[in-house]
């Protein structure tokens, strides 16, 4: 007899890779259907250029696209973890991303004291804004889904007023965007090039930005605090069952709000890599859309803050795929397409393989109380 | 305990992947003989082996049987008359990716490289400075380097005889106009709609709906929206609706095959591109925005040696904009079309770009 904890590690590993697996079969049958090879595509999405100023520029890509991604799967997840489903992510992030670049651009201060008080304006904002739902469902047992999901209209159109509005920066003619106005250099967050530069390799001409160091920071810290503190623990008990939790003294109530609050927060910073390290301003091109990603990126990290930057990673890796694959002649959808079926495949086989594996334990446990009780009748 | 098992599998699993990723990468690295010189090398290989024109498409792609599709047709135009090789590329659907798709253009020796719509305004500019010996142009956004050009278009003038056009058929007195999404290019549209309309029949009622406010560009790829906006108009008596909205118009000209009213298409002969017949009769005219001259104009004056810098605006002077007549809808007003233009055209009409 295998030993339990082996059997289920192997499961665990079938799963995964019959996951990928499936994924890859159901891209195959897209890809195919577009009329290319997927062999091909599999050729481009690997391709990283012929050069080395290519290969670095690539890697740029896929980690400063991975930085946000893995913010907002944190922020997503530490609603998940206790069953709280914040699908406000989105609306937090970008209220938060506007406003914090309106006030930063609004004082100069040495470098580090002011993108230390943007970061805090955006989570404040961010906080604030998922403060609104937690509220709600506490006092009146709003679902904080609808009430997250008509958040965001709200603030998007919120966003869209204000930079068109009252936070709008000069313009110069002919220019159809609007942006608030430019941060002061002092609050543009320092690339890490050095980084590449070390190795003897060239700088990545769009830049590597520096908020990977938060980012990272920000993910040591969130697994501190859900893995080794109380708040933690009550936050994993009050998801896996209310009601215990409930019993052994843990305040729901207390809990909603604050693990709700530390997700907008979190949610607030999603927006600042970019406009600290790349764009400055907060523009009508500013990229939308990753609070929702955060759920997927969530979702395949398991909510865990390891899981939730190998998941952000991956997700910045098939994103890059976009233009090799178009050069390959091959749609770029087919990357949506990989991305979905991915977290739909992961997602499967998790709860097919704890079934599976809840069932063996079952099986396990009444052959062992079927052993003990035997031996007792004999005694 | 289980979840977390899992979870690390998941993890090994995919950075196997990037893993393998990296070796491939690597791969790459050593097999080229001189890795530093791309940029250089890449701004003179093409001269040399002919003409590499590159061109990027604004969120939405190749497809749109609109804006994007006609910025193709100039493209496809430039393949054949010049025999240039040609790469166009889509960008991911949040747009965030349209610098990295230039660079990546720029990269694999494409000059020169243009940029569809005006949020690549931005991105050229940063790009442009980073490939200082390739050109660049941008549609609908000003020049803003030395090696910049703007390709701008009066869409004001061309929408003024879509009013006029509009005003003229409109049996109820009531038009519509779909605009995707509320910013200043698209207000040029709505701006000219009205006059030209006001033009004919002061006491016209036009309805205005933009899709999405400005800074939320899914305006221009929601043709269930479009399809909502039309369908009310239509309801509250419109009988002709005019869209500026890429394409989300698709949804428009659904809503007026249902309801058995018309509607003006935007930027390409929208009754040449639209496949389904039932759409195609409902499309009364479209307000043409030469995306394909615009781009394929650029491409030869940057053969003839033209330097970027400064902007180069397509108006009805110079057939950039303009009005459809296939399907022959509005055969018997075209009289009235030409008059106005002549107008425009001569300075004794000045279209606002502003409602």
């Amino acid at each position: 007899m295998m030993p339990a904890r082996l059997q289920r590690t192997l499961l665990t590993v079938a799963g995964a890779v019959v996951a990928v697996l499936l994924a890859m079969g159901i891209s195959s049958i897209a890809i195919l259907a577009a009329g290319a090879s997927p062999v091909t595509a599999l050729g481009a999405m690997f391709d990283f250029g012929d050069t080395q100023p290519e290969v670095v520029n690539a890697l740029t890509f896929i980690l400063n696209r991975a930085v946000p991604l893995f913010i907002a799967g944190l922020a997503v997840a530490i609603g998940f973890r206790m069953n709280l489903f914040n699908i406000g992510v989105e609306g937090q992030y970008r209220i938060a991303a506007i406003v914090a670049a309106f006030v930063g651009s609004q004082f100069v201060l040495p470098g580090p004291i002011q993108i230390t008080l943007i970061i805090v304006v955006a989570m404040l904002v961010g906080g604030l804004y998922a403060f609104i739902p937690a509220v709600l469902k506490v006092t009146r047992g709003v679902n904080e889904v609808i009430s997250t999901i008509m958040l965001n209209y709200i603030a998007v159109n919120l966003a869209a007023f204000l930079v068109r509005g009252p936070f709008a920066g000069e313009r110069t003619a002919g220019k159809l965007t609007t942006s608030t106005p430019e941060l002061p250099e002092s609050a543009w967050f320092p690339n890490l090039n050095v980084l590449f530069e070390m190795f003897g390799l060239p700088a990545p001409r769009s830049g590597l930005w520096g908020f990977l160091m938060v980012a990272i920071l920000l993910g040591v810290i969130i697994w501190l605090v859900l893995e080794r503190t109380r708040f933690g623990f009550e936050v994993k008990a009050s998801g896996l069952n209310p009601p215990a939790a409930l019993a052994s003294g843990v305040d729901a109530k207390r809990m909603v709000i604050s693990a709700m609050v530390l997700s907008g927060a979190i949610a607030g910073l999603i927006g600042l890599p970019e406009i600290l390290g790349r764009t400055h301003a907060y523009g009508s091109n500013f990229t939308a859309g990753l609070g929702f990603l955060g759920i997927a990126v969530a979702l395949l990290g398991r909510n865990k803050p390891a899981g939730i930057a190998v998941a952000a990673l991956l997700f910045g890796f098939l994103d890059r795929a976009s233009a090799p694959l178009q050069f390959a002649d091959i749609p770029p959808s087919v990357v949506a397409i990989i991305q979905g079926s991915i977290v739909l495949m992961v997602v499967i086989a998790n709860e097919v393989t704890s079934r599976m594996s809840i069932r063996q334990e079952e099986r396990r446990a009444a052959r062992q109380l079927g052993t003990t009780q035997r031996a007792e009748v004999a005694a | 305990m289980l979840r977390s098992q899992f979870g690390k599998m998941t993890m090994v699993t995919a950075a196997g992947a990037m893993l393998m990723a990296a070796a491939a990468c690597g791969g790459g690295t050593d097999t080229t003989a001189s890795p530093a010189a791309s940029s250089g090398a890449s701004s003179e290989a093409p001269q040399a082996s002919g003409l590499k024109i590159g061109l990027a498409y604004d969120v939405g792609g190749r497809g749109d049987k609109s804006f994007n599709d006609s910025a193709y047709a100039g493209l496809e135009r430039a393949q054949k008359e010049l025999g240039a090789e040609i790469k166009d590329l889509s960008p991911a659907a949040d747009g965030s990716n349209r610098g990295e798709l230039l660079r990546q253009l720029a990269e694999a020796g494409y000059n020169p490289i243009v940029g569809v719509g005006f949020a690549y305004g931005e991105d050229i500019q940063k790009v442009a400075t980073e490939f200082p010996d390739l050109q660049f142009a941008v549609v609908d956004s000003a020049s803003n380097g030395p090696n910049v050009t703007g390709l701008l278009f009066a869409e004001e003038q061309g929408s003024y005889l879509a009013g006029v056009a509009a005003a003229e058929k409109s049996k109820s007195n009531h038009l519509g106009f779909v605009g995707g999404v509320e910013n200043d290019l698209i207000k040029k549209f709505q701006a000219g709609f009205e006059a030209g309309a006001k033009s004919v029949k002061s006491d016209v009622k036009i309805d205005i709906k933009y899709l999405t406010p400005d800074g939320d560009f899914s305006g221009f790829k929601a043709p269930d929206k479009g399809k909502i906006a039309a369908e009310k108009m239509y309801q509250d008596g419109a009988d002709i609706v005019y869209h500026a909205s890429g394409d989300s118009g698709l949804g428009v000209f659904q809503a007026a095959a249902a309801a058995g009213k018309q509607a003006i298409g935007v930027d390409s002969d929208q009754y040449e591109t639209v496949k389904e017949a039932d759409l195609k009769k409902v499309i009364m005219t479209s307000m043409l925005k030469r995306v394909d001259v615009g781009v394929f104009e650029f491409i030869k004056a940057f053969q003839g040696g033209a330097k970027g810098g400064t902007n180069a605006i397509y108006d009805l002077k110079v057939d950039g904009v303009g009005l459809s007549t296939s399907g022959g809808f509005i055969d018997d007003v075209t009289a009235k079309v030409d008059e106005a233009k002549k107008k425009i055209v001569d300075g004794s009409i000045t279209v606002p770009s502003k409602p």
